[in-house]
């Protein structure tokens, strides 16, 4: 079975591997700089013009492993001699142009860019072009198409564009740290900084657990990532890998639909607060907007203030199919409550970095939270258990009328409805990842199946409803 | 007097959410409130013989149905 879905994932997993082997060994600071040459030994270049610029490449690598730029806030970075400028040509008529008689292209074109030759084909001036796309919407040949880099192809924020010498650069101020890019990005010439080396320091001065306890808290997703094993088989690596304790992320679902159901009721409108990355999209894009955001923490941060209150000492590693995660971790308000945060692909390296064997490992169990908290994973099912939640408060004056965006286009389409006062729903669940947490730049691999996956999982829960998932907490929740 | 009980997955499966909210109806219906503070734990290291749970220092091993004699035969007993 496929560990991943493409080849740059699986170089960024060499890379963390062998950080994290060098970080157990006490030989990291000694040995870094050698990390590239085991990930391209040579001696002839087997994906760059050369091995040197392929060790460059690799080392730019391990130093995002290590936890990248200091100086620079954002997760996501690029590595500017990993960026192979893509051509930026816009549109343009392809082999497929028959010359036709009918001339719908240029009929349709608003700057009459288009010219034809001899033989009736056409050709766009790019100086008169303004990227409207009319012209391929008309050819009957689909001979015209829209050449976009992959990553501002991929970025629905239009935060990537090219910089100078056309290496792509990200405007801060409007990216969101989805990691869209991160995934598209053909060449791994974009990637997120990882906080691997925070987690195995963390759980390596704990003293196995003695000093303090390291707990994982693991997202719902989960259940759709490491296929080639049982999820036991996860959570008892986890354990060997010196976690004290794993607890779903999605026990923190439950209750934030418990309380957003209440929020909602009583304000009448809501945006989730569930996505990192959809809430900083509403911060910089919508700001108008930011008073509708529920003010609850996200299921993450909800249930690490839990285990914290259990155990005040407890420190607490997130693991997820998120890089905006990793920016979320770091806020203010979220910071008191968890440590670190790690995706399916980082985790993926520390196991295999121990030796692992996920399949030959005995079942334990993981268990915390109710159906409803585990389909948080997929869209719609946020809106789902806030609809659940209303039932088990037998609110029936407030009726839910949810609107479940995944993407950012569709975010997008939802809260400027909103802000123009057009939009028909009063709850808007937004998640930037299409298909929800499922399709989040962290996770190993992304399928057709996932969604069915975190229903499965979700079925599987020993709570069927959420008043009893939160039972176990309610003494600390009277408080 | 506080009662710790383990929320970890293992006891989770094994009824300690029952345990919680059987304990929680005995100290609100006998007024002990203020005497008896309930807490939770994911997991205390002993999952085997779950559901653990602790009386101020003292583990115990409990079944869901074990609830209102481990109440009165420990907890009322202790209380001064």
């Amino acid at each position: 079975m496929l560990l991943f879905d493409t080849y740059v994932q699986k170089l960024k997993y060499k890379v963390l591997k062998e950080v994290a082997i060098h970080a157990y060994n006490d030989t990291l600071r000694d040995c870094y700089l050698d990390i590239p040459k085991v990930i391209s030994p040579g001696p002839e270049s087997e994906l760059r013009c050369c091995i040197y610029k392929e060790r460059a490449i690799a080392a730019e690598r391990v130093k995002l492993a290590m936890g990248g730029d200091k100086n620079n806030d954002n997760i996501v970075e690029v590595i500017g001699i990993a960026c192979d400028e893509c051509p930026v040509s816009g549109y343009k008529v392809g082999p497929d142009c028959r010359g036709c008689l009918a001339h719908r292209c240029s009929s349709a074109c608003p700057r009459d860019a288009i010219t034809f030759d001899e033989k009736h084909h056409a050709h766009i001036n790019p100086d008169k072009c303004v990227n409207c796309g009319k012209c391929a919407s008309q050819c009957p040949y689909s001979a015209i198409q829209n050449h976009v880099r992959p990553c501002e192809r991929a970025c629905k924020v239009k935060a990537i564009s090219q910089g100078e010498n056309h290496v792509a650069q990200i405007d801060d101020s409007k990216c969101i740290q989805c990691g869209a890019c991160v995934y598209q990005c053909p060449f791994g010439a974009v990637q997120d900084k990882s906080f691997l080396l925070d987690a195995i320091q963390m759980i390596r001065e704990s003293d196995d657990n003695k000093k303090y306890k390291v707990y994982a808290v693991v997202a719902p997703s989960i259940a759709s990532q490491f296929r080639y094993a049982k999820l036991g088989q996860v959570i008892t690596a986890l354990r060997r890998l010196g976690f004290f304790n794993v607890v779903e992320a999605a026990l923190g679902a439950d209750m934030v639909a418990y309380q957003e159901a209440k929020e909602l009721s009583e304000k009448g409108f809501l945006t989730s607060s569930c996505c990192p990355a959809f809430v900083t999209y509403i911060e910089k894009a919508f700001p108008k907007l930011k008073p509708l955001i529920s003010h609850n923490l996200s299921p993450m941060a909800e249930v690490s203030k839990f285990i914290k209150a259990t155990d005040p000492d407890a420190k607490i590693v997130f693991i997820g199919p998120c890089t905006a995660k990793k920016h979320e971790v770091q806020l203010p308000s979220v910071k008191p409550y968890v440590d670190c945060a790690l995706t399916f692909e980082e985790l993926q390296a520390w196991i295999d970095s121990r030796e692992l064997d996920l399949p030959a490992l005995e079942e334990d169990v993981l268990d915390n939270a109710s159906f409803f908290g585990r389909i948080f994973a997929r869209s719609g099912g946020l809106s789902d258990s806030v609809k659940q939640a209303l039932a088990e408060q037998k609110n029936e004056d407030f009726i839910l009328n949810p609107i479940a965006c995944d993407g950012i286009e569709q975010c997008r389409l939802a809260l400027l409805k909103k802000e123009k006062n057009v939009l028909k729903e009063n709850f808007i669940e937004g998640m930037a990842c299409v298909g929800g947490c499922i399709g989040g730049a962290g996770c190993l691999t992304h399928g057709d199946k996932d969604k069915s996956e975190v229903d499965k999982y979700g079925k599987e829960a020993y709570e069927k409803n959420i008043t009893d998932a939160l039972a176990q907490c309610s003494y600390h929740m009277d408080k | 007097m506080k009662i710790t009980i383990c929320i970890g997955s293992s006891c989770h499966l094994k009824g300690s959410r029952q345990i919680v909210e059987e304990l929680q109806r005995l100290v609100a219906e006998n007024d002990l409130k203020d005497q008896v503070e309930l807490a939770g734990k994911f997991c205390m290291g002993n999952c085997q013989n779950g559901v653990c749970v602790t009386l101020d220092e003292e583990n115990f091993s409990l079944k869901p149905e074990d609830t209102k004699s481990f109440f009165e035969n420990e907890v009322l007993k202790r209380l001064k």
